[in-house]
């Protein structure tokens, strides 16, 4: 999945068929690991994330409760055969950033002054990584959360938006993530549509990087609807 | 309390030690002040100091890019720069912090690493960006990415005699071509704010940092703190920190010298 | 059976904050009312609320709920009340009788692992729950079987004034034991069929036609 040459764009469609602002393939489901409070599967494409929440429950180390509040802590993990090389287990730096970022996506959307001296764990393992692996666990974690009956202010929409031979696009694969001109991942509460989380590598002019914003705003009610389905469907057989 | 002080100020677009709301701190920076590291640089902004400086060695590349020399960031938050610091291994706050100095530089381009190839696919250069954290009074990540960039801009390569490093001769300067750094801006409610202390980081808490390039790209974002953003926002801090960036730059000089 | 009720997401707008005020469950924002839980919304009064169709225990004041014992302490007893703190039943709310602590051992009240049906007499700050036994529905419970449920689903589980447990209770000749953080107690006859009705209200207490379904798998 490293740096090729080939054109990444032809005749307006992408090298997977797909035109600029198509999403991939998508599947959501809710309640996969019977032991957590709360789990989701979420596919895009080849990327598949599965997420577990546990809690609110009692907080370990102790020195880590609050006395107001619960608190939201975050594994991002790849699991190892999840990529082209092994990745060894234990959380890298980037796992380590990511899990950061994701957390920082959540805590200021989720009501936990009710829970004071908790915490809820939201982990979160790929499963199989092509591109855009933070968004896709952001998308399983709302839903793991959401499962888990940890109140929420709004849902949390993830995707990733990215330039590449001079085009705007969206949901980036592992092929046009490494080949990329820029690629910005990004989390949007789909009904307040105010953003809570951005990241971006690249290299943009201000106009075109607001317009990738404004793409992947305007992209997330069609995964919200989505993620409001597959919550809705554990409980319509 | 102290928090409701700097949000009674903020009403009036004042601060508590009388800037302007987009007003940095005095910015001093200090050229090689360690001679054994290739390249190096301290800064101050305020009562904030961060000194960084660039190691070169051998190093493997990677396999996607065989042609070209690797370079990795890493942060010390030292506990002698903070009561809230201990010794230990990075945390997250740390290894944030690199990242997003390295993002910065990387995605700008500005070094060119295929000139820092010794064998293909064998032997490259690789260099280490140490930021270590001298006094922590808020906005590191300003302080730590002028100072990466100086320190880049400033570096020598060791001279290779029979495949060894000789560290006491140079072979020459790092080829840096263009420049980057980063800005950090605050929002609270509909209220921008740049070069925070670390007291008012605290108030607030929901920031961008803005990479961007002396051509006026926009090269990294990081998004940090619990809050959420309006689009519009979004858009008006880019333009803030582009508009900035353009004071940092003159300090960030090509020939490395103080320029304040 | 098929037909479900509404099912509200977090963060979807159920109404305006004109007309009502924001009960549990839902937060006002900007004059209207959001849900913060997947789960049933329900007016009652000048209140909207929702119903949460998972989640964990929140304690609240007269409570009644099972606990487990966990642990005896020197001065009361640490009690598991399924929820993300423990319960603390001290010694002077949980016997009547003077006790000399240089005599008496306290396993001899109450031991670990024994299942009390108690209340909740205070929550403090900070997930401090005291609990009481002086109230009269207080017992320790003997025997039988523990079940949990998701506690929101309680009140379905019992019912319109006991209705649902009663019936349950009739046909399957069982005593049951409802806690209001979702510990459900069942002794008697046909444990097994009583269990299968509360396990099936559990999964389905957002569906319409649930007493018939229930009336049905029990005869």
């Amino acid at each position: 999945m490293g740096k090729t040459e080939q054109k990444m764009i032809a005749n307006g469609k992408r090298l997977d068929g797909r035109g600029p602002l198509d999403l991939r393939e998508i599947e959501m489901k809710v309640g996969v690991i019977p032991n957590a409070n709360g789990s989701s599967y979420v596919r895009f494409g080849k990327t598949a994330v599965i997420a577990g929440v546990y809690g609110p429950r009692p907080l370990f180390p102790r020195f880590l409760r609050e006395s107001d509040t619960g608190i939201l802590k975050v594994r991002y993990n790849m699991i190892p055969f999840s990529v082209d090389d092994r990745k060894r287990p234990g959380p890298s730096r980037r796992e380590t950033e990511i899990s950061k970022v994701i957390r920082m996506a959540f805590e200021g959307n989720l009501f936990l002054k009710n829970y004071p001296q908790t915490g809820v764990n939201l982990y979160l393992e790929v499963i199989e990584a092509d591109g855009s692996t933070r968004v896709t666990s952001i998308n399983a974690a709302s839903l793991a959360l959401a499962d888990a009956g940890v109140p929420m202010r709004d849902f949390v929409v993830g995707l990733s938006g990215g330039k590449i031979d001079g085009t705007l696009i969206l949901d980036l694969n592992g092929l046009e993530d490494n080949n990329s001109d820029a690629d910005m991942p990004m989390a949007v509460l789909p009904t307040k549509k105010e953003v809570t989380l951005l990241q971006m590598d690249g290299r943009m002019n201000p106009e075109e990087l607001k317009d990738l914003i404004k793409h992947v705003i305007d992209a997330s009610g069609a995964i919200y609807e989505k993620q409001a389905e597959a919550l809705r469907k554990k409980y319509i057989e | 309390m102290r928090k409701n002080y700097i949000l009674d100020l903020l009403k009036n677009d004042e601060r508590l030690d009388g800037r302007k709301l987009d007003e940095y701190r005095e910015i001093e920076i200090e050229v090689n002040p360690v001679s054994k590291a290739e390249g190096s640089a301290r800064v101050r902004i305020g009562k904030t100091d961060v000194i960084i400086g660039t190691k070169m060695d051998f190093g493997t590349p990677f396999p996607d890019t065989p042609n070209e020399g690797t370079i990795k960031s890493e942060a010390e938050f030292m506990p002698i720069a903070s009561e809230d610091f201990e010794s230990g291994p990075p945390g997250e706050d740390a290894i944030e912090l690199a990242r997003v100095v390295d993002r910065a530089i990387r995605e700008s381009q500005c070094l060119d690493l295929k000139s820092l190839c010794i064998t293909p696919g064998e032997k490259v250069w690789s260099i280490s960006l140490d930021t270590i954290i001298l006094n922590h009074d808020g906005n590191l990540i300003d302080a730590a990415t002028i100072g990466a960039m100086v320190a880049l801009l400033n570096s020598k390569i060791p001279e290779l005699e029979d495949d060894k490093i000789v560290r006491d001769k140079h072979s020459g300067k790092l080829p840096v071509s263009s420049k980057a750094v980063n800005v950090t801006v605050c929002k609270f409610e509909d209220k921008f704010i740049l070069d925070p202390t670390r007291e008012e980081e605290e108030v607030f808490d929901t920031k961008m940092c803005i990479g961007v390039r002396d051509d006026g790209k926009v090269v990294s974002i990081q998004k940090m703190g619990p809050g959420s953003l309006k689009d519009s926002e979004i858009y008006d801090m880019i333009d803030i920190a582009i508009k900035k960036s353009k004071n940092l730059f003159k300090l960030v000089g090509k020939d490395g010298k103080k320029d304040i | 059976m098929n037909k479900t009720r509404e099912i509200v997401i977090p963060g979807e707008k159920i109404d305006n904050a004109k007309s009502v005020k924001a009960g549990y469950g839902t937060y006002e924002e900007d004059g209207k009312i959001f849900s913060k839980f997947v789960g049933i919304p329900k007016k009652s009064g000048d209140f909207i609320s929702v119903i949460p169709l998972s989640g964990v225990y929140l304690p609240a004041i007269n409570d009644k709920i099972i606990a487990i014992v966990k642990d005896v302490e020197k001065f009361g007893w640490i009690l598991d009340i399924n929820s993300p703190w423990n319960g603390f039943l001290s010694l002077s709310e949980g016997v009547d009788d003077y006790v000399d602590l240089k005599k008496v051992d306290l396993k001899r009240y109450f031991n670990k692992d024994d299942i009390i049906y108690t209340q909740v007499k205070e929550v403090r700050n900070g997930g401090d729950v005291q609990m009481t036994m002086k109230t009269s529905i207080a017992r320790k419970l003997k025997g039988g079987v523990l079940i949990k449920i998701t506690p929101s689903k309680v009140p379905r589980l019992i019912g319109k004034e006991g209705s649902m447990v009663n019936m349950i209770k009739e046909k399957t000749n069982t005593v049951i034991c409802v806690g209001q953080n979702g510990i459900v107690w069942v002794s008697g006859e046909n444990i097994k069929k009583a269990i299968k009705a509360i396990r099936t209200i559990d999964e389905k207490s957002h569906m319409f036609g649930l007493t018939d379904e229930i009336s049905n798998l029990l005869s």
